[in-house]
Order: C-alpha cells, then sequence, then structure tokens
C-alpha cells in the first residue's frame, strides 16, 4: 500500500529558499503570491494492506526519521 | 588519553581530526560508523563532513547509524563528546544537544575564519582556557542554530550557550554573525555539559604557518583537562 507524506517548516521557522522562490515567482510576473513555503513530499510503499496500520507505520517514520518535530510539521495525506 | 573519531560515509574532516587529536598526545581511533561497540574512549568524536551526502537533513541519517547506540549511550552516562560541524548536526538529530541547523540565512555556503567567544568555561572543554575570543575557521551551508524560544529559555537559563560569533574583540552582533544564528550561537551544550557541538573547526587551526594556533591552545588545553 503506497502513502504519502508531506513535511512543512513550522510557521515561525525562516525559510530563505521559499523566500527566494517568491521572489523569483515575483520576478515571472506572479505578482499574486503572498508568501512561499518549500517542503517535502514522500511516497512510501509499505508492507501492509490495512489503511490504517499502513498510515500509523508511516506517521511513526515522520516521528522517528523524516521530520524534524522541531521545525517541521508532517502530515499523511493519502493512502492507496 | 584515549579518543576515538567517528567515520561516517560521508564524513571529509575525520583524518584531519586525527591528526589534531594526535599531534596533542591524544591516542586517537577511527571507528567505522557501522561497528556497534566503542573502543575505551575519554573522548568521542563526530568529524565534520556531508555525511549521507546530507540527505533528507544534514546529519539525520549518520544520527540513526548502529555506532550511534552506542555514543549516545556513552554520552548519557557522563562521557565526553564533541561533535564539529557535520558532527554538530548529527548531534542534535540524534537529540544530544538541544535545537537544529538550518540552511545559512542568505543561502550561500561560507568558507572563512571567524572569531567566537567563549562565554562558559565551567565544563570540561573550555576550563582554564586562557584566551576569550578564539580564531576558527568555518565551512558550512546548514549552520544557522534555530530553536523554540523555550528552548532558547532553557538553554540560557542552564548556561548551555558555549560560544558566539564575534569580532575579534569578543563584541557579538548581528553584523558579525555569518549565518543567521539565534544570538549569534556557534557552539552549544547538552545540559550536564559533556556534549560540545559546534560548527567551527578548531582542528584547521593546528599550524601557525598554515593557519593559526588557536586550535592547538583549544586541543592542549582540552588534553589538559581530560588528564
Amino acid at each position: 500500500m503506497k502513502v504519502s507524506a508531506v513535511i512543512t517548516l513550522k510557521k515561525d521557522v525562516l525559510d530563505p529558499q521559499g523566500k527566494v522562490i517568491h521572489e523569483t515567482l515575483d520576478g515571472m510576473g506572479f505578482n499574486s503570491v503572498n508568501e512561499v513555503r518549500q517542503g517535502k513530499y514522500f511516497e512510501i510503499d509499505v508492507k501492509e494492506n490495512d489503511p490504517k496500520k499502513a498510515k500509523s507505520l508511516v506517521e511513526d517514520m515522520c516521528k522517528k526519521l523524516l521530520a524534524n518535530l522541531v521545525i517541521e510539521n508532517y502530515k499523511i495525506i493519502e493512502t492507496q | 588519553m584515549k579518543s576515538s573519531v567517528i567515520t561516517f560515509p560521508g564524513s571529509n574532516c575525520d583524518r584531519d581530526m586525527d591528526v589534531a587529536l594526535t599531534k596533542f598526545g591524544f591516542k586517537n581511533k577511527m571507528v567505522w560508523h557501522n561497528d556497534l561497540e566503542l573502543p575505551k574512549s575519554d573522548l568521542i568524536v563526530l568529524p565534520g563532513g556531508f555525511s549521507y551526502g546530507d540527505y533528507l537533513r544534514c546529519g539525520s541519517m549518520a544520527s540513526k547509524s548502529k555506532i550511534m547506540n552506542s555514543v549516545i549511550n556513552f554520552a548519557k552516562s557522563g562521557g565526553l563528546v564533541m561533535g564539529i560541524c557535520n558532527g554538530f548536526q548529527i548531534l542534535v538529530e540524534a537529540g544530544l544537544v538541544p535545537g537544529v541547523l538550518l540552511r545559512n540565512k542568505y543561502l550561500q555556503f561560507i568558507c572563512k575564519n571567524v572569531h567566537v567567544k567563549v562565554d562558559n568555561k565551567e565544563n570540561t572543554f573550555f576550563k582554564n582556557l586562557d584566551k576569550k575570543v578564539l580564531e576558527f575557521h568555518i565551512a558550512h551551508n546548514e549552520g544557522n542554530y534555530f530553536c523554540t524560544n523555550d528552548q532558547l529559555k532553557e538553554i540560557e537559563d542552564n548556561n548551555q550557550i558555549a560560544i558566539y560569533y564575534c569580532d575579534q574583540n569578543g563584541n557579538t552582533n548581528d553584523q558579525i554573525n555569518p549565518n543567521g544564528s539565534i544570538k549569534n550561537i556557534a557552539g552549544i551544550f547538552n545540559k550536564e555539559k559533556n556534549v560540545l557541538g559546534m560548527m567551527p573547526h578548531p582542528e584547521r587551526m593546528i599550524d601557525e604557518s598554515l593557519s593559526g594556533e588557536d586550535g592547538s591552545i583549544f586541543f592542549k588545553n582540552l588534553l589538559n583537562n581530560i588528564k
């Protein structure tokens, strides 16, 4: 079963890359952007067919490795 | 005195550290990240470099290496552990020192000499050091120290800030801050002060004709403190 997780920076953490992307978008004429925050996306194929179990497995991975909870939040966005 | 330097895949300051420790009288051993046991040591060093190519987050993979269980146990039982640069990143990812190291504020890899102010000498690493300002070298892309407000309060209350970026006279301010670190923090301790993580490389300042001698002062003092 495939489980996807998105890792995003917490609100108060500086994201210089997001800022540069925002400025570049501005320069390209995309003037309607308020803010850009860059994050990470993971697609994990786990050997588990129960969606609940698969989700909780990936959640554990997020807590222990994929995210650093001092600066990042994680969200399991879909299972298929 | 015995030391061990851990080599991770992608470490590149491990041999420099070996040269420095040996030069000042440590009997040093190199330890591979996949080993389970540490040799008997008075000091464990996690060296600089780009372990696992900085994948995911700097130091995150290395912090889960097999040898790290032994390093964590060694640190928790009071053993001296020092992480330099990528070693500092590994320490924060392993939870041995608080906070994280973010991408440098201006997105540039910084490679230059800096001055650092040593404020806290009530610990084995800096006790009896007769200089207050040291000149070390930094070379990093992710050295922007960050922690939550609650963590910062705890760190300050426990005197865990080891060194600050400063000018040659010891003044700390925003202009002298190379990477955007909170409070100009260049290195911090754990609560018990037996674990030190810092971005600057003392091992690059051990030869008067090549660099400077402030690393020599640091290592000689450290050896005397451990003896």
